[in-house]
């Protein structure tokens, strides 16, 4: 094979690929989208008058989640599924931010953390990689992570809404999933980076939690009382 | 030795901590899920490692394949070396098996960037070999081809309860089209450095080969521009120099080679390099 044969076949190579990742990033287009518009259902639930409507606006959420499953679904149509973590980079992004609006969805319900099963059974992925599109377990954790910080801003506005008790069933649970991560050995990774900033979250729950209790505004004492 | 213990109490006592707070509440659903992350990253990451290891190793043992190549110009007996340089090959290609097997049932996407480095500098090896043979470059084919692998399951104790009547399984090691390409990057300038110092032992033909050879893949690099990835264009960027080179010698060689005794082609030859390079340091 001469020099410009093997170069020509190269470059076939190289435009294929192209053409696949441009694809890949038109999809990536419209699921963010769609994670920007539950974002914004769900943002309201910081305002007063959107505590009351929490489980509505979990309803209208998990809806969109229905077009989000589509979109994944035309995703996976777009690239061989062996080939996942050649064009992970395209969608790790958007991924974690739906792993984290699914976390959310599924806190503001029934107050528990989200398992990686029930994430990719709402974006409609498997959770094991042998299985086709998946939910990396980086992924799955750093969505989990925008979370945690979603709740500390959460803890603060559902006092000024009025509801001291929320704050303290936060710090509980923000409380355990720390330690969940001290489990974890994590490489100097973004993830890692993520994490670091966990203990601010942690940290601003607990004053929350300090101010209501000097004040005796905590109606849970036994639980405040641990911290 | 008061320096080194400090820290290292420290970290036993916060081992300890996380100990304690591992069994108080090992029973939440939280903590059990997190354990089992903390199985799939550490299992994860101890695999990136192993085959970083790997890589470097493949790395160390194809630059010596390529100092050793580069000792042909000057030797008399070039089959010896070239032999040897095969052996030596041979070695790092039990090396890739070994990245193979590490990646059997994996996405090899997922840990490219562990071993990406020497796969590369294996690719320079084995394509400068095949150049010095055959004056031709290697296809992609023909190096995906030597790295297929047959393997004997082993009949190790710890194994032989599950895996014990496979047998034999070959293992291939496919070397993307990327690495390849950035492979042939690092070989320019490999035989830029050979044209130089086949001209300090008299050879008059063999800069004049190359010039043609390296015109020919930078004519196929310059094709391809920049649809390649982020790393070709700046490996372009060297390409071009190493040309520069190798053309200006052909230049000397040619106006002047006629004139000068051979055994001062080299000093002559010297000071234009030199030359070029300071010129091209300010561009």
């Amino acid at each position: 094979m001469s020099v410009t044969e093997m170069f020509s076949y190269i470059q076939g190579f190289l435009s294929a690929d192209q053409d696949v990742r441009e694809d890949i990033r038109k999809v990536v287009q419209n699921l963010e989208q769609t994670a920007r518009e539950i974002l914004t259902v769900l943002q309201s639930v910081h305002q007063p008058s959107g505590f009351r409507e929490i489980p509505s606006k979990c309803a209208k959420a998990r809806e969109l989640f229905c077009t989000v499953r589509t979109h994944i679904s035309d995703l996976k149509t777009k690239f061989p599924m062996e080939q996942y973590y050649r064009f992970h980079e395209h969608w790790r992004f958007v991924l974690q931010r739906l792993a984290f609006l699914a976390a959310f969805v599924n806190y503001l319900e029934s107050e528990a953390l989200v398992t990686r099963e029930e994430v990719a059974e709402i974006l409609g992925i498997e959770v094991v990689r042998e299985k086709g599109f998946h939910l990396d377990v980086e992924d799955y954790l750093a969505g989990v992570l925008i979370m945690a910080s979603e709740l500390s801003r959460l803890a603060v506005n559902s006092v000024t809404a009025g509801d001291y008790s929320r704050p303290l069933r936060i710090s509980n649970f923000i409380n355990e999933l720390d330690s969940g991560f001290r489990l974890l050995n994590l490489k100097n990774d973004p993830l890692r980076k993520r994490y670091d900033g966990l203990k601010y979250d942690v940290k601003k729950i607990e004053e929350v939690v300090y101010d209501l209790s000097i004040r005796g505004l905590a109606k849970e004492p036994e639980s405040g009382e641990d911290k | 030795m008061n320096k080194r213990e400090v820290p290292g109490e420290v970290w036993s006592r916060k081992k300890v901590d996380s100990a304690q707070e591992m069994s108080t509440n090992s029973t939440s659903p939280v903590i059990a899920a997190f354990r089992v992350f903390q199985q799939e990253l550490d299992a994860k990451h101890d695999k990136y490692e192993r085959l970083v290891k790997i890589s470097r190793d493949v790395t160390i043992e194809s630059k010596r394949t390529i100092f050793l190549l580069h000792r042909v110009t000057n030797v008399a007996d070039t089959e010896d070396v070239l032999n040897e340089a095969e052996g030596k090959l041979d070695g790092v290609r039990q090396k890739i098996s070994q990245i193979a097997e590490e990646l059997r049932g994996e996405d090899i996407n997922q840990f490219h960037r562990a071993f990406t480095p020497g796969i590369q500098e294996y690719v320079e090896a084995v394509s400068f070999l095949h150049y010095i043979h055959h004056r031709s470059l290697i296809s992609l084919e023909e190096i995906n081809a030597r790295l297929v692998f047959m393997r004997t399951e082993k009949a190790d104790p710890k194994g032989s309860a599950e895996a014990a009547p496979r047998g034999a399984h070959v293992l291939t090691f496919q070397v993307t089209p990327a690495d390849y390409l950035l492979g042939v990057a690092d070989l320019t300038g490999e035989l830029m450095r050979m044209c130089i110092s086949s001209v300090g032992n008299g050879d008059i033909e063999t800069p004049f080969q190359l010039s043609q050879f390296l015109r020919q893949i930078h004519d196929g690099f310059s094709y391809i521009g920049n649809t390649g990835p982020y790393e070709v264009s700046k490996k372009l960027h060297t390409l071009r120099q190493s040309l520069g080179k190798v053309e200006d010698a052909c230049y000397t060689l040619h106006v002047r080679g006629s004139e000068i005794p051979k055994h001062m082609l080299a000093d002559l030859f010297c000071s234009r390099t030199t030359h070029m390079d300071t010129e091209e340091g300010v561009v």
